[in-house]
């Protein structure tokens, strides 16, 4: 499946969050888009999967022209989002969280066995399956969301700051549980990230976002060689000290 | 079965079909303070249904719901684009219309009441609620309950797991209204005469009450909110005419110190998770 977006603009009222954004994500391809704090990148991610509108520009599934479809149709041609912040209905249990996830699959018999495969990949959640997603750390539950996200049968995920708010550690498995996805399954991924380092050693090719503007697009071989993306976002190698005044 | 007794058991029966009605909307995080205009449509169709063409009140008290239910199908489009305190204010103005419309209504009997010829008994109002609860118990046990309660929660995330969010709100705002319509025409039913003065608003708080002090999360909280507005106050009959102001200062004790209502889903699956935690060290073994 191979997804283009082309010029792309989000506005809410007078805030013009995303300024004509062209990209594309290849069959298979793991695809970063790296940017600071309101650079326009959730805000991307929400327009790709309908939560928000386009207010100009065109993105296109296959053939598909899906600028203007409803979610739920989106979710049917196997677009999935795993939410900033997770996202889980913690007044549900984990299992109901995972049924959540498999609501717009039509083939349900298949959806049991998923289930049992994503329990054995996450003994925890096995383990807590009729307790309140409550009662999860943000690890599990950031796994919990991924797992949510595979029940429905993507065949591009999407992931919003996966990282946010985990420690090193989860972090890493976090991401290599998202390369391995890609390995395994060929599952094609578009992710936003602020852990620039993390997300530039798995994806592919990533696209740089400022002021809802790409102003960088490559190889992370490149781009992490790139003196301007390495100022702004990479930091140095050394550490500086800020100096205050 | 004492006279008394059965008018109290039949209080209850209505009292929780009421709920019911209430409590659909609510679990999809619509507060309507309109139900008692549903029960009125529902009331006044049935009752209308069975004195006129003289059917079975069997069959003219579901009619009732459905034309209640037509009703709420036709206005929950509108009427669900408005959220929180607009949304309830909405649904008030709604169940204020269908009252005052009835009052100008001739052909059922206007400010005047209508009599109604056809009359049901215990038996007959208590497998109507029955059947309602069950059928709302049945519902929240599929994959319903789990989406209902993902809308609720999170509306954006129901949104992204694929569900018709809109659907569901309609859907359940719809199945309320069908049941306030069921409560309404069993009402006219047993007391043989209705009036536009009974479906007033503060019939429709009364109902939210329930459910609100039952407790708004679980299938277990109608019932019980309804089971506690209708016993008690009969329970503090011994004192009398304090017995509103205590039953009131009850509802305040309780509220403050359970805000989330008699019973939540957590102490549910805690009784539940006795019985699976057991079934899973069987499995295991």
């Amino acid at each position: 499946m191979r997804l283009e977006v082309n010029d792309l603009h989000v506005r809410y009222g007078r805030v013009h969050a995303v300024r004509g954004v062209s990209l594309t994500v290849e069959e298979g391809e793991v695809v970063a888009v790296l940017g600071a704090n309101g650079a326009g990148k959730s805000s991307l991610l929400k327009a790709l999967m309908g939560l928000e509108p386009a207010a100009e520009g065109r993105v296109i599934l296959d053939d598909a022209d899906i600028t203007r479809w409803p979610t739920s149709r989106r979710v049917r041609q196997h677009l999935a989002l795993v939410p900033e912040g997770r996202r889980i209905v913690t007044s549900l249990t984990v299992h109901e969280n995972l049924l959540m996830g498999a609501f717009a699959r039509k083939d349900v018999r298949s959806v049991d066995a998923e289930i049992a495969d994503i329990y054995s990949r996450f003994p925890n959640l096995a383990a807590r399956r009729d307790a309140f997603a409550s009662v999860l750390s943000g690890g599990e539950q950031q796994m919990l969301a991924i797992g949510r996200g595979l029940l429905s049968a993507p065949k591009l995920m999407m992931l919003d700051e996966p990282s946010l708010g985990l420690s090193p550690r989860l972090t890493n498995e976090v991401f290599a549980l998202i390369g391995e996805l890609n390995r395994s399954r060929g599952l094609a991924i578009l992710l936003v990230e602020q852990n620039t380092h993390k997300a530039l050693e798995l994806a592919h090719r990533a696209y740089v976002l400022e002021l809802g503007r790409k102003v960088m697009e490559g190889l992370p071989s490149k781009l992490r060689d790139d003196p301007s993306l390495r100022d702004a976002y990479l930091g140095r190698a050394e550490p500086r000290k800020h100096v205050a005044g | 079965m004492s006279g008394y007794l059965e008018g109290v058991l039949v209080l209850l029966a209505i009292n929780v079909v009421y709920a019911y009605a209430a409590f659909l909307p609510i679990a999809a995080g619509q507060l309507n303070l309109g139900v008692a205009g549903f029960a009125a449509v529902g009331g006044y169709a049935s009752a209308y249904l069975s004195t006129t063409l003289a059917l079975s009140p069997l069959i003219a008290i579901p009619l009732g719901g459905v034309a209640a239910g037509l009703v709420g199908l036709g206005v929950a489009v509108p009427v669900l684009r408005t959220r929180g305190i607009y949304l309830a204010l909405a649904t008030f103005a709604l169940g204020e219309i269908v009252r005052a419309s009835i009052l100008n209504l001739e052909v059922v009997g206007g400010a005047a009441g209508y009599p109604v010829t056809a009359f049901i008994r215990l038996p007959t109002i208590a497998m109507f609620a029955l059947g309602v609860t069950v059928l709302v118990w049945l519902l929240f046990a599929t994959r319903f309950g789990i989406a209902i309660t993902a809308v609720h929660d999170d509306e954006r995330v129901a949104d992204l797991m694929g569900l018709d969010v809109r659907a569901f709100q309609v859907a359940a705002f719809t199945l309320g209204s069908v049941i306030a319509g069921i409560g309404g025409g069993l009402y006219a039913h047993h007391f043989s005469y209705i009036e536009a003065q009974y479906f007033s608003i503060s019939l429709s708080i009364s109902i939210v009450l329930y459910v609100l002090f039952g407790g708004t999360q679980s299938v277990i909280g109608p019932l019980l909110g309804a089971a506690v507005f209708t016993l008690l106050p009969e329970l503090l009959r011994g004192s009398a005419q304090w017995r509103y102001v205590l039953f009131a200062a009850i509802l305040i004790v309780v509220m403050v110190i359970r805000p989330q209502g008699l019973i939540t889903g957590a102490q549910i699956r805690r009784l539940l998770g006795l019985r699976s935690s057991a079934s899973q060290k069987e499995r295991a073994a």
